[in-house]
């Protein structure tokens, strides 16, 4: 935002000097700024209103012993909360579940999408054919996918499951649970990464890939060299909306294979803990640490990605 | 692209926007506060029984005004059950007045002070007849919170061609079901070993039968003494010797009466329902799916099972407390009791209704077709009653969901379990589920 505005002064002497120190602004830029605060003040205030006070008070709960079958029990216990989540196993090993998952099927994804997304853009007949069929799996509710995949998992009665060796039940075991839970990840939203990828590929200018091909560089070397990191920002919206997706990952599990054999992500921990076991400051505490856990991740990619990130003040130029 | 031409505005009739805003204003009061306008309206909240809707209008019927009973359907599994009634109640919903527990819920509601304790008149009918079990369901702090509905209790049920003789004890199911497999017979011991109530239960059931206990008798303290761990080991058996289902550890009720009904299993342990589903879907082989009390640890002490079914308590935000525990009494009567146990196959909590001998209309003789009686629905009712004098409750706490989720997860899979090792963390971490401070897994 703020460098659109600092483009639209043009030739501002401030910019060309190269000091730190911040240019005297006139009276008319004052102004300007002033009016822009004002016409965003109703959209922060909202966003204040339905954010930021939830999250505020999550984290007093969280500070809380508070149980809602114990009503008279409310009592404010400071970091008990946190150290009673981050001592416990069960945490960890959901935490561990969860990053797995994350790691996992994001990558995939991102091969998969990246290759759907070639296809889609270059594709010269049935474009607009193409383009659906491919998004059909992210139309589909997750819940009622979950569940065409658990029963086609399920011995006897799945197609899938009737594969696989006699007597298998992979639903019941720990890995080949995660493989179904990532599959179904996978399968589910590799075409929300292939459209947002789609879009990234529509910014590469053909010019500059003829030039590429003129210099002499191989196809491999105009994929890697030239349109990957034009579109840079494109992959970085995309793998941190995905990533930050599937660390909240609930709904294929809780169908999939409800939690069992340690395969509880931490959304299905704080769910049970908060809705289940109606344990508000537990409950709080965990989803304060996801939020934390997300907010880092969101941090570390626009870092690890630099200057390319959407909204940093050079946005992408080099 | 040119817009078709309007009609003058003018000229609408400004009733029209008149209703729109009464329409929506009733939309938003059917959401959020169905029965309070008129105080005659009672809310009763209880999981979906096909012909529970006939009781409600016979009692409302019976009520000739006094108040009117809406049913509301809650989800289908318990959980969903629960979570819709707690969050509402821990707001002060005031829209709900009667309201149908699991037997698993009655001392946390009643703890949390949702629900209204039955007295005098009230209390001596609520109890009137009722089996020492399902009562003791209803009870917490030696008072009454609900009026028992219906019960349930878990029976061993076996194929007769397989074994004439059930076995009485869990070491000769085991004997018979190594000796069916080497004789290449369905040999399966079906049960629900998913990580999920139904594990609970079955452990329960095994812990009372092997008399242990797991929490002392207030519900404050975790014992798991000798008899628990002699459980832990029956289970450690049973799933480590080949016997079980290869999806045991995602089987819930309905996958094992399945699998006994596809001819895996030599021997299932459930409830009742999977009697009239083997009726219906497998009535050639009926004959020889047969019944028996549940099995004991050892020789001469009953099997004790695990007790499940509904209660049904008042709210405390009810406006209408008085007519709210009436339309309670009417819906759980010995009459309507016997009906719902023909119809919806939901066993009665009130002994009497077990030796009724009249078909659901006296006038006609009773045929299992369109006229049932007890005698025709329920060819185990014996064994049911016997059952439920020598039943298992499972430990009444506040803090059962906790200790449930808990208790689910240690002992899955069942076939890991270290007796010592397991009995030890089911005592660490049970105590803190306890104390509602440790984290639910």
């Amino acid at each position: 935002m703020s460098h659109a505005v600092t483009d639209a002064s043009g030739g501002e002497p401030a910019a060309s000097t190269g000091t730190p120190k911040k240019a005297r602004l006139s009276e008319g830029r004052k102004a300007e700024r002033r009016l822009g605060w004002l016409l965003c003040a109703p959209a922060a205030i909202v966003m204040l209103a339905v954010t930021g006070y939830p999250i505020v008070y999550s984290i007093w709960l969280s500070l809380q012993r508070y149980d809602l079958r114990f009503p008279g029990e409310q009592e404010f216990v400071g970091l008990d909360n946190y150290i009673a989540v981050l001592s416990n196993p069960y945490w960890w090993t959901a935490f561990g579940t969860t990053m797995l998952i994350t790691v996992v099927t994001v990558a995939i994804e991102f091969v998969l999408g990246m290759a759907l997304a070639l296809v889609m853009h270059r594709t010269l007949v049935g474009r607009g054919l193409v383009r659906t069929v491919a998004l059909i799996p992210y139309g589909i509710v997750t819940v009622a996918a979950a569940f065409s995949w658990y029963y086609a998992w399920t011995p006897e009665t799945g197609y899938l499951a009737n594969l696989l060796a006699e007597g298998g039940a992979p639903l019941t075991e720990y890995g080949p649970s995660l493989l179904i839970i990532a599959l179904a990840e996978v399968w589910k939203t590799t075409p929300f990464m292939a459209l947002l990828l789609m879009a990234g590929l529509a910014l590469v200018p053909d010019d500059l890939m003829r030039a590429a091909s003129m210099d002499g560089a191989n196809a491999w070397q105009r994929f890697t060299k030239v349109m990957l990191p034009v579109m840079k920002p494109a992959i970085l919206v995309a793998l941190l909306f995905r990533t930050l997706d599937a660390f909240r990952i609930f709904d294929n599990i809780f169908v999939l294979t409800g939690g069992s054999n340690d395969t509880s992500s931490v959304s299905m921990q704080t769910y049970n803990n908060l809705i289940k076991g109606l344990n508000l400051g537990i409950g709080s505490a965990m989803a304060v640490l996801i939020f934390l856990t997300v907010a880092l991740i969101a941090f570390l990619f626009v870092k690890g990605f630099g200057t390319a990130a959407p909204g940093s003040d050079d946005g992408g130029k080099r | 692209m040119a817009l078709p031409p309007t009609r003058p505005r003018r000229h609408r009739p400004p009733a029209r926007a008149a209703v729109l805003a009464c329409a929506l204003v009733t939309g938003a009061g059917l959401v959020t506060a169905c029965g309070t306008d008129d105080n005659r309206t009672i809310d009763v909240y209880y999981a979906p029984e096909d012909n529970f809707q006939t009781v409600v209008d016979d009692c409302n019927e019976q009520a000739d005004g006094r108040y009117r009973i809406v049913y509301h359907k809650l989800p289908r599994d318990a959980d969903g059950q629960r979570e819709q009634m707690v969050r509402r109640l821990a707001a002060g919903d005031e829209t709900m007045d009667v309201l149908g527990l699991d037997v698993t819920w009655v001392p946390e509601f009643a703890e949390a002070g949702w629900i209204e304790e039955w007295t005098g008149d009230r209390k001596a009918e609520a109890e009137r007849d009722v089996l020492p079990g399902p009562l003791a369901t209803a009870q917490w702090d030696d008072r009454l919170w609900a009026a028992p509905k219906n019960t349930n209790v878990q029976l061993l049920w076996y194929d007769d061609r397989l074994t004439p003789e059930p076995p009485s004890t869990w070491d000769e199911m085991i004997r018979d079901s190594k000796r069916l497999k080497r004789e290449g017979e369905p040999h399966q011991i079906l049960f629900t070993g998913a990580q999920y109530e139904g594990l609970v239960v079955f452990y329960n059931s095994l812990v009372a039968s092997a008399g242990g206990r797991i929490l002392s008798d207030d519900g404050e303290r975790v014992i798991i003494d000798e008899g628990a761990v002699e459980a832990l080991r029956i289970l450690k058996e049973i799933t480590t010797s080949g016997l079980t289902d290869p999806s045991l550890t995602n089987q819930q009720e309905d996958e094992v009466r399945l699998a006994m009904q596809q001819g895996r299993g030599a021997f299932e342990i459930n409830w009742p329902f999977v009697y009239a589903s083997y009726a219906a879907e497998k009535p050639d082989t009926l004959q020889h799916f047969k019944w028996a009390p549940y099995p004991s640890v050892q020789q001469g002490e009953p099997g004790r099972s695990t007790i499940g079914g509904y209660d049904l308590a008042v709210s405390s935000a009810s406006t209408n407390k008085p007519a709210a525990f009436e339309a309670a009494l009417c819906l759980r009567s010995a009459e309507h009791q016997k009906y719902s146990a023909l119809k919806d196959g939901v066993p009665p909590s009130i002994e009497t209704v077990y030796d009724d001998t009249e078909p659901l209309d006296p006038s006609k003789p009773a045929d299992p077709e369109d006229n049932p009686s007890m005698a025709t629905e329920y060819p185990m009712r014996g064994t049911i009653k016997e059952a439920l004098q020598n039943s298992a409750v499972r430990p009444l706490t506040p803090a059962y969901q906790n200790l449930s989720t808990v208790m689910a997860k240690v002992l899955s899979p069942p076939s890991e379990i270290d007796p010592q090792r397991t009995a030890e963390r089911l005592r660490e971490e049970l105590t803190a589920a306890l104390d509602s401070k440790g984290v639910i897994p």
